[in-house]
């Protein structure tokens, strides 16, 4: 069993996710080959054929071009699987590699269960493993989900991979950076988020209460900020930034990966959430199923209290 | 201008799941049904182009499943999509991206579609497939995880979402296939009269039979609840109650209160 391994590389660097990529073969028992649309100095160190294609004439996202690449690294291996990471870059390859090639796609797969595939389905409330029904296979792999043991170390067999010349469709024009932070959460040590639970606008007050009694910060999911009920840089998960605080209290979060990819590996995680079956469960200490409208006021208030207490007492 | 809107009907996200008999779905009674979120986005961003362009553009919205998808449809015709057009599938829900999406091909390439939205993704499935496979058997460009589109004279120039905030900025052509992303815009709320008029707007049904059939490349076997985490405390009833324990865990568990 062969799986084909397409890095992952941006702004001129191999990106860490394709290092997961060799922990998700090594789960799975399959021999790999990686395949880095890269520079050289960026090969991953791996004790495996590495196929370098050049990012300097092949872009660094430029679907029509990295596909035909893939396909050739395809058409030398004849893999059983071709694995990208689930990513703005891989989502929008794999599925163009699955079409040329008509071989079945497992999204955003988390695990390996008996030879069957696992993933989320409704937002992660529900989990499905699936059989693909082809001989070759193509995966994306959710990020985080499978861990490389970072101290192994290896050396890579470099085989370049070049294309005769394809006129790609799209023109990339160039990246724009993210906007600056004028609030920086990855130093804080007290974190309340709010969620698309908490309403409305008018109802963040309540939430930033906690926070301020806390000696915290306040953060949120991303509908939370689309809506305008917060700035872009108060986000956390895979598009806004990611925190490790002491303490983090989420209210009205579902729990979507995306979110907790910002925010998992905080010390200790409180949810406020009125459905017991959200998926926050799964990284929440503590889950108190309740609305937050009525449990946040009362704990700020009990808060304030004990804290003034102390005061007075000290 | 021909323009085609693919949506899908979903579950509320909210909604409690309970798994089917034969263990391979979620049952479907009792549950709530809307518009796949990002789905809303590649509506509205269809319509204001049509607007953009001084109501040129004829906005077909698509949608396959069983009978409770004509309401995603009228939906979409109160925001101002011009046709509905229903494939009806009652086993929609256990069709993979694969067939999904060759149904929809096979739609537009009769109809030759200028450009073509859809959502990143859906909801339920999470897929990211099925928009990006029928670009590729169309044979058109297509981008993903659009959070800005603007369109001058056939050119469309993108902005994706890539990680951590940062974007990529990209040129095309037409005709050509956008998967949207949540935040593009700001979807409307239709008004009471787009409603009425939407009502009278027209609506296709086309029996899945119709369509081509091509046999899946994936099945979905089983689906189950994931755990929750080892250890992890619930917390339920009184909210005095539930407040008290909360301050005895603060204290307890974290650096919070000295
Ligand atoms: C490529 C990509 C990148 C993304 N990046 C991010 C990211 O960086 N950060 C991010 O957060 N998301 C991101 N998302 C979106 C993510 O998938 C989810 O849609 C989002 O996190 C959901 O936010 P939410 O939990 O606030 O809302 P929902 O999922 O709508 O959840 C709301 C929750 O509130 C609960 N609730 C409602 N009312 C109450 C009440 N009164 N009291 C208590 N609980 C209540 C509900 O039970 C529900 O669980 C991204 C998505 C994609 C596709």
């Amino acid at each position: 069993m062969k799986a084909l391994l397409v890095c992952e590389y941006r702004e001129g660097k191999l990106l860490d996710s394709s290092y997961e990529l060799v922990a998700f073969a090594d789960k799975l028992g399959a021999d790999n080959v990686l395949l880095l649309i890269g520079s050289m100095a960026e090969v991953p160190r791996v004790n495996s054929t590495v196929y370098l294609a050049d990012a300097e004439i092949y872009g660094e996202y430029n679907p029509d071009l990295h596909k035909k690449i893939v396909l050739a690294a395809v058409e030398r291996e004849n893999p059983d699987y071709i694995v990208f990471g689930h990513s703005s870059w891989g989502w929008d390859l794999a599925p163009r590699v699955a079409t040329a090639l008509r071989a079945g796609q497992v999204s955003e797969v988390v695990d390996i269960v008996d030879g069957q595939f696992v993933a989320g389905i409704c937002n992660a409330k529900l989990r499905r493993t699936v059989t693909p029904k082809t001989d070759t296979v193509v995966l994306t792999i959710q990020s985080g989900a499978f861990n490389f043991d970072s101290t192994r170390q290896g050396t890579p067999l470099v085989e370049r991979i070049e294309l005769s010349e394809v006129i790609p469709s799209l023109e990339f024009i160039g990246y724009e950076p993210s906007e600056a932070k004028s609030v920086d959460l990855t130093r804080s040590e007290v974190i309340v988020s709010i969620g698309r639970g908490v309403g409305k606008k008018e109802n963040v007050a309540v939430i930033s209460a906690l926070a301020r009694a806390l000696g915290g910060e306040l953060g949120a999911s991303r509908p939370a900020v689309d809506a305008g009920w917060v700035e872009h840089c108060q986000q956390i998960g895979a598009t806004g930034q990611t925190v490790s605080p002491r303490l983090y209290i989420a209210c009205g979060i579902s729990g979507a990966i995306q979110h907790l990819v910002g925010m998992r590996e905080s010390d200790f995680v409180f949810a406020i959430n009125k459905d017991r079956d959200a998926p926050i469960a799964e990284v929440a200490d503590v889950l108190v199923v309740a609305d937050i409208m009525q449990i946040v006021p009362e704990l700020t208030a009990k808060f304030l209290k004990t804290e003034n207490t102390f005061r007075q007492a000290g | 201008m021909k323009i085609l809107v693919c949506i899908k009907q979903v579950p509320d996200m909210e909604s409690q799941f309970i798994i089917n008999s034969q263990g391979n779905w979620f049952d479907e009674n009792n549950l709530s049904f809307r518009m796949n979120e990002y789905d809303e986005y590649a509506v509205e961003q269809a319509v204001r182009l049509k607007e953009q362009l001084g109501g040129d553009p004829d906005i077909t919205a698509l949608s396959i499943g069983s009978g409770r998808v004509v309401d995603v449809l009228r939906k979409a015709l109160a925001f101002g999509c011009d046709r509905g057009v229903h494939i009806v599938d009652p086993d929609s829900c256990a069709k993979d991206p694969w067939q999904i999406a060759s149904m929809i091909a096979a739609f537009a390439q009769t109809e030759g579609f200028d450009l073509i939205f859809t959502g990143m993704q859906s909801q339920d499935r999470g897929s990211a497939q099925v928009g990006v496979i029928v670009a590729e058997l169309l044979g058109i460009s297509c981008v993903t995880t659009l959070i800005g589109f603007a369109y001058d004279n056939g050119v469309i120039t993108v902005k994706r979402e890539l990680e951590g905030g940062v974007k990529g900025v990209l040129k095309l052509k037409t005709p050509a296939l956008v998967t949207c992303q949540l935040g593009l815009n700001v979807p409307r709320y239709p008004t009471l009269p787009n409603i009425l008029k939407a009502k009278k707007k027209q609506l296709v049904a086309i029996p899945v039979g119709d369509m081509p059939h091509v046999r899946e490349l994936t099945a979905t076997c089983t689906i189950y609840r994931p755990r929750k985490k080892a250890g992890g405390l619930i917390l339920e009833g009184d909210v005095g109650i539930v407040a008290d324990r909360l301050m005895g865990i603060l204290k307890e568990c974290t650096m919070v209160m000295k």
